[in-house]
């Protein structure tokens, strides 16, 4: 059943490739503007950079929550899978996995590039790579939560920035925080264990929480 | 004699009950505004440091308690009417909610206030003052789920999730910002250790402590009274409520 959702979904965004490609060009486009607002300083940019690109990230994987459920909610497959006899949590995260895998993969993926525009030097590319890895996963899962609250209300889509947004914080301070780290000399493993750490206590948590706010939201 | 306590747990007696106590926190609170006014402005000290400038810590340190412990309160009785739907507990964490956001704002206000004379600045990035914003955040979180809902019922079990989920993240928001704070080491400042403050200093921050609780709580009650009759319009004793008020 997990690894029925996890195909569904991929099948979905595979059939509807723009959704996943405006994801992927909003980041990189909100990337890209920085250097055009503070200026081309290549001294500045590289110390702004995992900054930078960590608030894109979590601004794009934000942008994209709204499609978790709500396509399944308007045609009635959500409630046909509140009804089923398998447990809600593991479905919910199926589906989070399937949104991270569709949302959070390219991001990395495409991380390196945009780091290379702003002149990060390789160690702090793999560094940055590797935080965007462990750490996108804990922004689809806590996303599931706030895209689970505000399923079918107006103006959903800025309620769920309010509601998300404070919840993506630790992530972003480790995140950023080990590749500053990493250009200054210091070690980055405590960052990338509390990383770790959010994403555990987010994968156990995070599922079941959300599972309640979709019953709440279908009742 | 036994009272049942459980009585009260009905918007109906409870909405009588607490009519009966506003007044009763309404006098504790603005006697001990005005006693602990007096003693912060004429009776404590100048501080030998910070000069007639400390003054503001008699509004600002009641107000970030305040904002804190109401954000548990509210979690607390929205999570109390999660896992026993009870209506009255949601109800007064949708109470709780603005006065809380409304402490919040005050502490940050104060402080900018208190930050300029003091370390130069309106804003610096110091760990409680972030985190402080950040809880801001989620009060403003927790009241615009609340207010796109038109369904309470909804609306309050939303808002319940959205309230202890904030509970669980606020240690872990804080201990990061505290963190990411010392790895930058950007403001000279440190406010951790707190100079020893004189009798009569803190005499008067405990009675302004006192004075926000019993404030907190008037206005908490009269808040859950309005709650209480909007969303039980349709009773038939708010109705007989309506009907005595139209006759005086």
């Amino acid at each position: 059943m997990f690894g029925w959702i996890i195909k569904r979904d991929l099948l979905l965004a595979m059939r509807r490739q723009s959704d996943v490609l405006t994801t992927l060009f909003f980041f990189i486009i909100v990337v890209s503007l920085f250097p055009l607002s503070v200026g081309p300083e290549m001294n500045m940019l590289r110390t702004m950079a995992p900054g930078v690109v960590w608030v894109a990230a979590l601004l794009a994987s934000m942008l994209s929550l709204g499609r978790m459920f709500s396509n399944d909610y308007l045609d009635g497959t959500l409630e046909q899978m509140l009804l089923s006899p398998q447990s809600l949590s593991l479905l919910v995260l199926g589906k989070a996995l399937a949104h991270w895998l569709v949302t959070g993969v390219p991001l990395v993926l495409m991380a390196p590039i945009l780091g290379i525009q702003y002149d990060l030097p390789a160690e702090a590319l793999y560094v940055l790579t590797t935080t965007l890895l462990l750490g996108t996963p804990v922004l689809s899962l806590i996303g599931s939560i706030g895209a689970a609250l505000t399923l079918g209300l107006r103006g959903g889509g800025v309620l769920v920035s309010l509601l998300v947004l404070p919840l993506y914080i630790p992530v972003l301070i480790f995140g950023a925080g080990a590749v500053e780290a990493n250009m200054a000399g210091v070690g980055f493993n405590a960052h990338l264990s509390l990383i770790g750490a959010f994403l555990l206590v987010s994968l156990v948590f995070a599922p079941w929480a959300t599972a309640s706010s979709l019953r709440v939201s279908l009742e | 004699m036994a009272i049942n306590w459980f009585k009260y747990s009905s918007p109906a007696s409870f909405y009588f009950l607490a009519g009966k106590m506003i007044p009763i926190f309404v006098f504790a609170a603005v006697i001990l505004l005005i006693a602990g006014l007096y003693v912060g402005f004429f009776v404590a000290p100048t501080d030998f440091q910070q000069g007639e400038a400390y003054r503001i810590i008699f509004i600002h340190v009641p107000a970030a308690w305040m904002s804190m412990f109401l954000y548990v309160v509210m979690a607390f009785w929205a999570g109390i009417g999660l896992a026993f739907n009870t209506r009255l507990s949601s109800m007064f964490a949708t109470a709780i909610a603005p006065t809380g956001a409304m402490f919040t704002f005050i502490a940050l206000w104060t402080g900018a206030l208190w930050g300029k004379p003091m370390w130069g600045t309106w804003w610096v990035w110091d760990a409680r003052l972030t985190s402080e914003l950040i809880l801001l955040f989620l009060y403003i979180g927790f009241m615009s789920l609340q207010a796109a809902i038109d369904d309470p019922r909804r609306a309050d079990k939303a808002g319940a999730i959205i309230a202890l989920v904030g509970v669980v993240n606020i240690p872990i928001i804080y201990f990061s910002v505290q963190w990411w704070n010392t790895l930058h080491q950007g403001a000279s400042v440190s406010i951790n250790q707190a100079p020893s403050m004189a009798t009569t200093m803190l005499m008067g921050m405990l009675i302004m402590v006192l004075a926000s609780w019993m404030y907190s709580i008037a206005v908490i009650l009269k808040r859950a009274r309005v709650i209480i009759l909007e969303r039980e319009s349709h009773t038939a004793w708010v109705a007989e409520l309506r009907k005595k008020g139209a006759e005086q």
